[in-house]
């Protein structure tokens, strides 16, 4: 299996999601979670990962896709059945380069990751304490994996002399009633503190790496370290600290940068950097919160509504591509442009915007400079003076000046 | 995005068509662009796959990497590339005319003529998208440096001895695009950006195609639908009708249709260095076979992915050369050729090539350029075309009306008497009229030809009634060295004139010290801090 790191290391966040199997949520009782299983119908679950989470904090108006992403439905596998489906891929090419590199990171005892390792944490030259590898059961199912890691991270964290190498941990995170399962790259741990470890397969040229890039990477180490903060805080049996951007000092606390590792200029190099993802991380929370908020979304549905994918024996879908439209179109979206990068529905959302007349179709500015005007149509009248209002008359003065520049 | 632009994508949605965003051509398009149409290997930084170029239309040329991971492949794929490219960036360089100029003596502040050489063109260079200038800019970046066979320490992997002239003319003319306004590289969505409004986002104006089907939709669809069929139409290959312009490819292309050829490319390889290892003749000449059937395969493939793209730039060319040019691109054209003639007399000169980083005085210089150059092109943008200046008086940063009242007035306050007339306009504008502001009257264009033009003309503000819409100007300047007037130097009752609350010329910034006078408080001179390391340590590309 490819690492969940490096399955697409170039694409943007969310295009892609690991499917596995998630452990029913130990709220199992909770009306919540029973509801979100109602909407998704038998299909099985997309479960949240740190992509999804972080993928959300792009867009967090969207209530279609909080509640689609909440309850766990196959947003790819339902653009397809509405007829537009997600233009998302990997190129089997990327996902090689990405393992390639990976691979080489790992070769020799870590001996190519240590070395930028080294350097941004001050881990002891060769020949000091010996790095520990422990064993993460990582060919077990998730609950084992992730109960495996808890362990190995409270062992790590209390012996604050040795250093610890998490190699492909598994954090649980509970969102929404259900619970996400995140995989981290690595995480180092020394001193009784954690930092996240995130490799990346872009290039840092001349010390500079495509920004884009970083902060899709930062926001997705950002739930990580959220995973890390809330294991540490139940540990110590201490509630997670208010603040966001205050760093909480129990054992096993994450720091709150973490090490991203790239190849430097165009070999096969690694290179560490240190990003500070304190703002990604109050992002993330904040919209996590919101999730846990979801009940009052689900309220808002109509009687019936329903996101199943299913297919019986024959083939045959359990609900018609109309039925899912009607569904989907009973949650709110907010659709803006960027979406076609970073949502599955996003040529639906898009399609249904040009229907509906809607002014974001031309992006999120637009929506701005056009006050309270909501429609294509309705902008267009004001344009030619039948509006009343300040944005109305200055569109209404921009078509004037416009007609007489064109000569019209 | 400006509300007149916004205005102008309303529009868009209702016709179904690109709508004007300018009546004239605000970027100089050669007689004979080198259109190039680039791939590059998913995954890795860089890496080329694939190259379709020419100055003819009907006759593209083809370049690939059989193997993009293939160092030797690649620098087989470069010297190709250079072999091709180089001749058309260098068939510039020959005719050339000769500036006059005065040069200071440092010393005594004598001033001496000088002459200076400028070429009489320059190449351009149209690629389909901004994603492609950045990949012309990550290959001049990785070859500008390699060591060839010719120097004195070849270092164990030898580059092919044109490949580094190619990536220091790539790095040239990629920092050159980063200037507003200037034309040695253009990426073709940039410039349809520029000129015309679609219906659509500026983030799915990136796609060419997509683009394009604003311009010309098939009969009865309109341009929104058009555009969705050139983003995800896809034949029963699940491969794209219409591939996207790159570099990158669409991933399913990678997956099935490129990775299998490269595949069976490696394996026909592979069976060559075998049989030539066992000397076996016959098995050699059949993989050769083999190895030449694989590479035309790859050939028809990345053709049949790139021939859209080539069409579309070509269609892009026509549209733009559709407007008529404005008033100011020979102007702006001059400053390109000098950036060309800087260039090669660069290369003559036998600088090293570019550093990886500026030093702080380039950078500055660079920074102070790209801001002058942003401003003069607003400006002349501005004069160019009204719907440019459309823009500024929406803003209320200039305003067009007619003269309804000339009052003759005098400066009497010197020993002779200077004119200073009262003009009253009349417009719909409402610009930030502050009593006392300076304005600059923007004569008609084109501007009158005879006697080499009218002088620029300053005025201010005396009154403003915005209830009546009239602005009174006392006019300052501009009107001749008698006490009357120039005849047609004041404009007349009834005229239309145009004032701007900017200046219509731009100044030059503070002047920047040499790089060796570097204050040390930006690092000091270049080559006292340690440089970069060495340059063949970190270029194990595979």
């Amino acid at each position: 299996m490819i690492p969940a790191g490096l399955s697409d290391p170039d694409a943007t966040l969310g295009r892609t999601m690991n499917v596995s199997t998630n452990a029913p949520s130990r709220g199992h009782s909770e009306p919540l979670a029973q509801r979100l299983a109602e909407l998704r119908g038998p299909a099985p679950q997309r479960s949240l990962n740190a992509r999804s989470l972080a993928a959300l904090a792009a867009n967090p108006g969207c209530h279609r896709r909080a509640v689609l992403d909440a309850a766990g439905v196959d947003k790819a596998v339902l653009a397809s059945r509405l007829g537009r489906p997600a233009p998302f891929g990997q190129s089997p090419f990327a996902i090689a380069r990405g393992v390639i590199f990976e691979a080489r990171l790992k070769a020799d005892g870590y001996a190519a990751l240590l070395e930028p390792l080294r350097r941004h944490l001050g881990l002891p030259p060769d020949g000091g304490a010996p790095l520990v590898v422990p064993d993460l059961l990582q060919r077990s199912g998730p609950a084992v994996r992730a109960d495996r890691t808890a362990e190995a991270l409270a062992q790590a964290a209390a012996d604050p002399d040795t250093w610890t190498l998490l190699d492909h941990p598994l954090l649980r995170l509970d969102v929404a009633g259900s619970t996400a399962y995140l995989e981290p790259d690595a995480v180092v741990v020394h001193g009784g503190r954690c930092t996240v470890v995130e490799i990346k397969s872009f290039p840092v040229l001349d010390g500079a790496a495509d920004p884009a890039k970083v902060g899709a990477a930062a926001r997705q180490a950002a739930v990580y370290v959220l995973a890390l903060q809330h294991a540490a805080a139940a540990r110590s049996g201490a509630a997670l600290t208010p603040d966001p951007y205050a760093e909480q000092r129990l054992p096993g606390s994450p720091r709150l940068s973490v090490l991203l590792v790239c190849p430097k200029d165009f070999g096969n190099r690694p290179t560490a950097v240190a990003v500070d993802i304190r703002r990604e991380l109050a992002t993330t929370r904040r919209q996590l919160s919101r999730m846990t908020g979801i009940g009052r979304l689900l309220e808002a549905l109509p009687e019936g509504t329903a996101f199943d994918l299913a297919v019986d024996e024959e083939g045959a879908p359990a609900r018609s591509g109309d039925e899912l439209a009607g569904a989907v179109a009973a949650v709110p979206a907010a659709y803006s442009p960027d979406c076609l990068s970073t949502c599955e529905l996003g040529f639906h959302c898009r399609a249904q915007a040009r229907c509906g007349d809607r002014v974001e179709q031309l992006g999120r500015g637009v929506r701005g400079e056009l006050g309270s005007i909501r429609t294509v149509t309705e902008a267009l009248a004001a344009a030619t003076g039948s509006g009343t209002d300040e944005a109305a008359e200055r569109l209404a003065y921009a078509a004037a000046l416009r007609a007489e520049a064109l000569g019209k | 995005m400006s509300l007149l632009t916004t205005l102008a994508r309303l529009e868009a949605v209702r016709s179904g068509r690109a709508e004007p965003l300018a009546t004239v051509r605000h970027r100089h398009l050669s007689d004979r662009p080198m259109v190039l149409v680039p791939l590059t290997a998913a995954g890795e930084a860089g890496a080329p796959l694939a190259v379709l170029l020419g100055t003819d239309r009907d006759a593209p040329r083809l370049h690939l990497v059989p193997q993009p991971l293939n160092r030797t492949l690649r620098f087989d794929f470069l010297a190709e590339l250079a072999a091709d490219l180089l001749p058309y960036l260098e068939s510039f360089g020959a005719e050339v005319e000769q500036i006059e100029g005065s040069e200071k003596d440092p010393e005594t502040g004598e001033k001496t003529q000088v002459f200076r050489e400028l070429c009489a063109d320059a190449p351009q260079l149209i690629v389909p998208n901004g994603a492609g200038v950045q990949h012309l800019a990550l290959i001049g970046r990785s070859t500008r440096f390699r060591r060839t066979v010719e120097d004195d320490e070849p270092g164990p992997y030898p580059a092919p001895v044109r490949v580094p002239l190619l990536g220091r003319w790539l790095t040239h003319l990629t920092d050159r695009a980063q200037v507003p306004g200037s034309s040695l590289l253009l990426p073709m969505t940039g410039l349809l950006a520029r000129h015309w409004a679609t219906g659509q986002s500026h983030l799915e104006d990136q796609h060419l195609a997509a683009r394009l089907a604003w311009h010309f939709p098939p009969e009865g669809v309109g341009g929104a639908e058009a555009a969705e069929r050139a983003e995800s139409a896809r034949d029963d290959r699940g491969q794209l009708l219409h591939p996207p312009a790159g570099p990158a490819t669409d991933p399913s292309f990678d997956s099935v249709v490129l990775g299998p050829a490269i595949a069976r490319y490696d394996a026909a390889a592979s069976a060559l260095q075998h049989s030539t290892e066992q000397r076996d003749d016959q098995a050699a000449a059949r993989a050769r076979e083999a190895v030449r059937g694989a590479v035309e395969q790859l050939r028809g493939a990345l053709s049949a992915v790139l021939l859209p793209t080539w069409h579309d730039v070509w269609r892009g060319i026509d549209l733009l050369r559709s407007l008529p040019p404005a008033g100011h691109l020979a102007e702006r054209w001059t400053g390109d050729r000098w950036s060309y003639t800087g260039h090669r007399d660069r290369l003559a000169a036998g600088e090293p090539p570019q550093p990886r980083q500026d030093d702080a005085v380039t950078a500055a210089r660079k920074l102070a350029q790209r801001e002058r150059e942003q401003a003069r092109l607003d400006v002349q943008e501005a004069l160019d075309d009204p719907l440019a200046m459309a823009e500024h008086r929406l803003a209320g940063e200039a305003f067009a009306g007619v003269v309804t009242d000339v009052v003759p007035d005098y400066d009497t306050s010197g020993r002779s008497p200077k004119p200073r007339p009262l003009v009253t306009v009349r417009t719909d504008d409402r610009p930030h009229a502050d009593l006392g502001r300076e304005v600059h009257r923007v004569w008609g264009s084109p501007r009158p030809e005879a006697g080499g033009g009218p002088s620029a003309q300053k005025a201010e503000i005396v009154a403003a009634d915005p209830a009546e819409g009239t602005i009174t100007l006392r006019i300052l300047s501009g009107m001749g060295r008698r006490k009357e007037p120039e005849p047609g130097s004041v404009p007349e009752p009834g005229e239309p004139v145009t004032f701007t609350l900017f200046e219509l010329t731009v100044r030059q910034s503070a002047p920047l010290p040499e790089p060796d006078d570097t204050p040390w408080t930006h690092g000091g001179p270049p080559g006292a801090a340690p440089d970069s390391p060495g340059p063949a340590a970190d270029f194990d590309w595979e």
